[in-house]
């Protein structure tokens, strides 16, 4: 094993990562290069949320306390009450998927509520992303449940909370049948159906 | 046969009167010519600019200059969808200009989910962790250190055709196909990062994610990052441009766009998909049942006329090679056949060497026009056996409404008068 190239950052970080995550190696074995993450790299980067919620962060809120952060920041795009956009409405639709005019909303169509605190955290607002503490980001998620008809305006949304929440669509997702037409496509018997 | 025509045209002129507002002292001869819908005709240019000598060899010519551009005299630009904001947005490549099978890297089509961001190499990071046994942060000088690959692949939006599914919509090819183009890509295989990094027992999926504003996310299977994801630097010989994800991003050969990460910031090595946004509200097939089919990742063998192409006009009967692109996701193409007659008969076509896998491939067919009306259609046939369907057939299984995947036949109806338009045949 090679010993860790001196890189542009703080050394004394890299040594410190060394001794916190002691069975990782400094560089790459075969070519060498490279080091490992700090722990503050980890901790800024790793904020994606998957459905068991694992990485979510501490912090909670309610649709009551997200109806201020709601109207201020995201009302504009998508309507006084998540039904008018002019952006990707977030509320209603629901009943519809089946129909000639579907409308897909956090409500009517999203499986996870994870997915919701991930991506308001990561992209949103439009003009402002990654400007949300995690509170507000429990809080406008707790309001947009709330607006669809999903959580009780006092339910305190947090990391224990958030990933049972039941989505109305959670079973209506089917893995990929294809090729479902024409030669080459796989018998009937693959094609999907309701899970 | 019955047809139905257009309902309304893709037009470029929101985004270039934009772009003329925001460029002062053009007379309106300039705004005239530079608004006339891609159409491939030659623009004069005299109204711009100084005119072109009438004889080149009595006059000395330019000097020489770091950077290229093209002539003046060529006019083929993106094309951008009427989307509300020019961040969340999309431009078409201009394929009835298209020869070859290389997509020019500035006439790359874009999808942005929240702009183009603006990102400094050096400071640009690529961070492996999750299960793994030894997690890395990356320079791109360290990137560019390990052994590299290049090849030839196309990138397809799974958003291509999508306002083609109920009636035919785009005016020309641009429109209706313009979200697929061709590039060399020059990078590190994943797989390589991967074993590097040393995945544990129990990893099936990794978490891709960009720098962007939109830090745009997506859950892909192990077994296709250790086969032939590559993680590229390169477009075309030199650094990837800004929209297509500077300075580095995942390519996936044969996958939708959007799995393919731009602006590649990190690569968590996971036991499950994390169930992003790109590939739960969106990206996801929903059909008339209700259902929504989700993980849709191959793009499956399509094919595409591109002269003549609708919006064009033959001049007359006579000589024309029609040609067009065929690719597939699934590898590659073995055959292209060629209708002139709204597929009641089909002549194979001559396909371009070397054909390669997950690339365009380029197809001609010689045609003699008789002058009578005509529909224009080209089939393509992958390795795998599988045949581009007919418009309706996927009608018939997906309904009109899943958005995303539309692969069939496409049809252009060429006039008596030599008017060339988007038809349903």
């Amino acid at each position: 094993m090679s010993t860790p190239r001196t890189l542009s950052v703080a050394g004394i970080i890299v040594v410190m990562a060394l001794v916190t995550v002691p069975c990782a190696l400094a560089q790459s074995p075969t070519y060498g290069v490279g080091r490992v993450p700090t722990q503050e790299e980890f901790k800024a980067w790793d904020i994606a949320i998957g459905p068991d919620g694992r990485e979510l962060p501490p912090g909670s809120g309610t649709a009551r306390a997200g109806k201020a952060i709601y109207d201020a920041k995201c009302a504009v795009c998508h309507g006084p009450t998540g039904n008018e956009g002019p952006q990707d409405v977030l509320v209603g639709g629901k009943g519809t998927l089946n129909t000639p005019t579907p409308l897909k909303t956090v409500g009517s169509y999203w499986p996870y509520a994870t997915t919701l605190w991930d991506f308001t955290n990561r992209a949103m607002p439009f003009n402002a992303p990654g400007s949300l503490t995690p509170d507000e980001v429990y809080q406008v998620t707790a309001y947009v449940l709330y607006l669809n008809g999903i959580v009780a305006e006092n339910d305190v949304i947090d990391a224990r909370t958030l990933p049972q929440v039941k989505m109305p669509n959670r079973n209506a997702f089917v893995p990929d049948p294809r090729p479902d037409v024409g030669r080459g496509a796989k018998p009937a018997s693959a094609k999907p159906g309701k899970k | 046969m019955a047809t139905t025509a257009p309902r309304e045209s893709i037009s470029p002129e929101p985004s270039r009167r934009r772009f003329l507002k925001r460029v002062t002292g053009l007379g309106a001869a300039v705004a005239a010519g530079a608004a006339r819908p891609g159409a491939g005709a030659a623009q004069s240019p005299a109204a711009v600019e100084k005119p072109a000598p009438d004889d080149p060899t009595k006059e000395l010519g330019g000097p020489v200059r770091p950077y290229g551009e093209r002539s003046r005299f060529e006019k083929a630009v993106r094309q951008q969808f009427p989307t509300k904001t020019n961040e969340a947005s999309w431009t078409f490549t201009p394929l009835h200009e298209s020869r070859g099978i290389i997509t020019p890297s500035a006439l790359h089509f874009e999808r942005h989910h929240a702009g183009v961001p603006d990102i400094d190499p050096s400071k640009h990071r690529l961070m492996i962790h999750g299960m793994v046994n030894r997690p890395m942060i990356l320079t791109m000088d360290e990137i560019h250190r390990f052994p590299s690959v290049s090849h030839i692949y196309f990138i397809e939006c799974s958003g291509n055709s999508s306002r083609e599914w109920a009636e035919p919509t785009a005016k020309g090819v641009q429109g209706t196909h313009g979200l697929t183009s061709c590039s060399e890509w020059t990078g590190v295989p994943l797989a390589l990062l991967l074993k590097e990094a040393g995945v544990q027992q129990g990893a099936t999926w990794i978490v891709a994610e960009g720098a962007d504003a939109a830090v745009m996310t997506r859950s892909l299977p192990m077994k296709k990052a250790m086969d032939d994801m590559l993680v590229a630097y390169s477009q075309n010989g030199e650094a990837i441009r800004p929209e297509q994800g500077y300075p580095l991003r995942l390519v996936i050969p044969g996958w939708e766009g959007n799995s393919q990460v731009k602006w590649l910031r990190r690569i968590k090595v996971v036991d499950k998909p994390y169930m992003t946004r790109e590939e739960t509200s969106k990206y996801t097939d929903l059909m008339p049942d209700g259902t929504a089919r989700q993980f849709t990742f191959e793009m499956e063998a399509k094919s595409v006329i591109t002269y003549p192409s609708g919006g064009q006009k033959l001049p007359g009967p006579g000589f024309y090679e029609v040609t067009g692109l065929a690719w597939s996701g699934r590898g590659k193409i073995r055959s292209v056949e060629v209708s002139t007659d709204g597929g009641k008969s089909w002549k194979p076509a001559q396909l371009q060497e070397p054909v390669l896998r997950f690339a365009h491939v380029r197809f001609r067919f010689p045609w003699k026009w008789d002058g009578q009306e005509a529909i224009l259609q080209s089939r393509a046939t992958d390795e795998t056996g599988y045949v581009q369907p007919r418009l309706a057939d996927l009608v018939k299984i997906r309904g009109v409404n899943s958005n995303y995947h539309l692969n069939a036949i496409q049809s252009w109806k060429v006039a008596a008068g030599g008017e060339v338009s988007n038809v349903h045949a």
